[in-house]
């Protein structure tokens, strides 16, 4: 007899759970009416942050990662109220570039950040923030704040960095209204940005000198100084609405560098067993226990492939919201594959989290992968073994079909065969058609 | 599946659900909208989402949990909030996670004494609830805090007692199947409660990956715990998919998808 659960009548509408915000207990995972940013609102709590905007499937408000691609893997963006953990590649090449984009796009927002880090200077951080590629009409929505003030020494390197020469005269809202931008990873953003923005750092090296009392638990000192930072600021500065001080309507991104590595104080990427197994695992949930209670959005970079002890790992994994994983080709033998060649690495989105709903915004391409062009970060859905060849004959000379099939069975790999999802996958017709040929030509091939 | 309470049972069921490669979270919302529109009364001790997540769920499924939290249906205890409050502020009395605050791995009693006090029965006039339910989501995150398996396995030992065998009431309790991943804490914790239960419901991804149609498979094997020479264990396995307000079942390989 199988369980059902029954379709309920709907009491009440999903819409329907706006409770006031004035309430101590706000939680994030309000309904927010779906107003774009920046026009005037009716009611007079559903004031809209800038760079936020709802999740079309849920309603639940989203933040960008600072990588539309990535964002729109994620389902719209991340979620307010939830930790992204971001699964470090060997080299730590990609991951900061990552992280950097979500900090620069909480600049660009006008959001408040929290940068912290064990192995440097969040001030150092910020200063290596890629720049903002802004396109000419926020420019222009810019202008009419900015005084217009031409100077003659006004061209410095880009052309958008001189409107910004004004900004630390004024107090300016966020830069640009739009929701995710592009970045340029060979440019610094201005300085300008940087000292405008609202911004707090934690380095683990100057905060645990300090001798501050703290109630031995199972935590490292490290994490419970992180915690007790967090939770200061989200109290301080009213992201939690319990502070009746501070009546705070912005967004606070906080960005953790490298957690889990030995510089925290953590030993589980040096020992299989080490004595502070729980530790990790702790600080994550309070962690979210923090996020869920503020309007607060969280990414997290772990040197994973450090960790000796798998079983944490998928502690972890199951303890965060959405896990990407990046792995790059650098130093593996894909280095070499021409099938790789355009690529920079494999990004594997291991984890999507099921929030307000039953279901969640999986995305049906599995294989994706990244590179880093000259300026831009951007993922691309893999081009997998056996379908690669057949998707780069389509474009060229049909006659040559026939002949490259059975180079194409060379390279075609059994798993691809059997995995029936892989079917479904295939875009149009055409290579609906080419896929089912190749199916049924190499099961007979197997039969003598 | 309506659990059957007739007068010759002596005690509640202890149903285990247990997820393998997949999020088996749908189980827990059907079972806590199934028991409340049941007219019982639930301690749901919700440690891995927030309440507002259980709540907007559950109106999809046709609960408030906001209207059974005020009725006095529901119980709710929320890790989340809950390990916040216990980590930055020190408790006067103690707190049903007084253990995130403890150094050395200690026990679960004052969870225990929290769901015993939710759910002892109050000396009304009129029986308002028709018996008591135990939801937990989910036990595999207190080995994430720190809990030792044996701990954890006292503390549903003793929940039954009380929560089965005492109130006649049911359990139901979200475990995760850590697969391949040798997690030996998290495999003693499965084995101890799947002996104990009289319903497993096992999710499970599909061998050969994702599928857009097809979610997971879902195993239902019914035990007999009490009577060691029972007769051979009944199970069914159906497939299902996902929708936005209910789950759709169909024997293997019927998805409407591939018909």
């Amino acid at each position: 007899m199988a369980a059902v659960a029954t379709c309920g009548s709907g009491a009440g509408t999903t819409g329907s759970a706006v409770a006031t915000a004035s309430k101590s207990n706000v939680t994030s995972f309000q309904r927010r009416g779906p107003r774009a940013s920046g026009t005037n609102d009716s009611g007079p709590r559903l004031v809209s942050i800038a760079g936020t905007r709802p999740s079309v499937r849920n309603g639940q408000l989203l933040v960008s990662t600072g990588l539309p691609a990535l964002d729109q893997l994620l389902g719209g963006g991340l979620a307010i109220g939830t930790v992204l953990l971001i699964e470090e590649d060997k080299y730590n090449i990609y991951s900061p570039l990552l992280f950097k984009c979500f900090l620069a796009e909480g600049i660009v927002n006008g959001h408040t950040l929290l940068v912290a880090s064990a192995t440097e200077d969040p001030a150092n951080i910020l200063q290596e923030l890629p720049a903002p590629l802004l396109d000419d009409n926020s420019k222009k929505e810019f202008d009419e704040d900015v005084y217009n003030h031409k100077t003659p020494e006004s061209n410095i390197k880009m052309k958008i960095a001189w409107r910004y020469q004004l900004l630390p005269k004024m107090e300016i809202g966020p830069v640009s209204s739009r929701f995710g931008h592009y970045y340029d990873a060979s440019k610094r953003i201005p300085q300008e940005l940087i000292e405008a923005s609202n911004w707090h750092g934690f380095f683990l090296p100057e905060k645990i000198s300090s001798t501050l009392k703290v109630e031995p638990c199972s935590l490292t000192p490290g994490y419970i100084k992180l915690l007790q930072f967090i939770q200061n600021i989200i109290y301080e500065e009213g992201f939690d609405g319990s502070n009746p001080q501070k009546k705070q309507r912005n967004v606070l991104r906080i960005g953790i560098q490298n957690l889990g590595s030995p510089l925290w104080g953590d030993d589980i990427c040096c020992a299989e067993n080490g004595s502070n197994s729980h530790s990790l695992t702790k600080f994550l949930y309070v962690l979210r226990g923090l996020l869920r209670t503020s309007l607060s959005a969280c990414i997290i970079t772990m040197p994973t492939h450090l960790i000796q002890n798998k079983t944490i790992i998928a502690r972890v994994t199951n303890l965060s919201d959405t896990v990407i994983g990046l792995e790059s080709f650098i130093g593996s033998e894909r280095e070499t594959n021409p099938l790789y060649k355009d690529y920079h690495g494999l990004i594997h989105i291991r984890q999507i989290p099921r929030l307000n709903n039953l279901i969640c915004d999986e995305s049906d391409v599995k294989d994706l992968a990244f590179k880093l062009k000259r300026k831009l970060f951007t993922i691309e859905a893999e081009v997998q073994k056996g379908v690669s060849r057949a998707t780069f004959l389509l474009d060229g000379p049909r006659k040559k079909l026939f002949p490259c099939l059975f180079q194409l069975l060379e390279v075609a790999c059994i798993p691809w065969l059997m995995a029936s999802s892989s079917i479904f996958r295939a875009s149009n017709i055409f290579e609906s058609f080419l896929c089912y040929q190749l199916w049924v030509f190499s099961a007979s091939l197997f039969h003598f | 599946s309506r659990p059957s309470l007739s007068l010759t049972e002596i005690e509640g069921k202890l149903t285990l659900l247990c997820d393998a490669k997949t999020d088996g979270s749908f189980l827990v919302h059907h079972f806590l909208s199934f028991y409340l529109k049941a007219n019982c009364k639930v301690c749901f001790v919700a440690l891995f989402q927030s309440f507002s997540h259980y709540n907007i769920v559950g109106q999809k499924l046709g609960v408030n949990l906001t209207v059974a939290r005020e009725r006095g249906q529901l119980v709710f205890l929320e890790g989340l909030k809950s390990a916040v409050d216990v980590f930055f502020q020190t408790q006067e009395e103690p707190h049903p996670l007084q253990f995130l605050r403890e150094a050395n791995a200690g026990n679960l009693k004052p969870l225990f004494e929290f769901v015993r006090e939710a759910l002892k029965p109050v000396d009304s006039g009129e029986a308002r609830w028709t018996y008591p339910v135990l939801l937990v989501d989910d036990l595999s995150v207190l080995l994430s805090l720190g809990m030792g398996a044996v701990a954890v396995l006292d503390f549903i030992h003793y929940c039954r007692a009380t929560v089965c065998w005492e109130l006649k009431g049911n359990m139901v309790i979200l475990v995760h199947d850590s697969g391949d991943v040798e997690d030996e804490e998290n495999d003693i914790l499965l084995n101890g409660v799947s002996h104990q239960s009289h319903l497993i419901l096992r999710a499970e991804g599909l061998a050969t990956g994702f599928c857009r149609d097809v979610h997971g498979q879902l195993r239902i094997l019914w035990r007999r715990p009490s009577q060691p020479t029972a007769q051979r264990d009944q199970s069914l396995t159906y497939q299902y998919k996902i929708q936005d307000k209910s789950v759709s079942f169909f024997a293997k390989g019927m998805s409407p998808a591939v018909l």
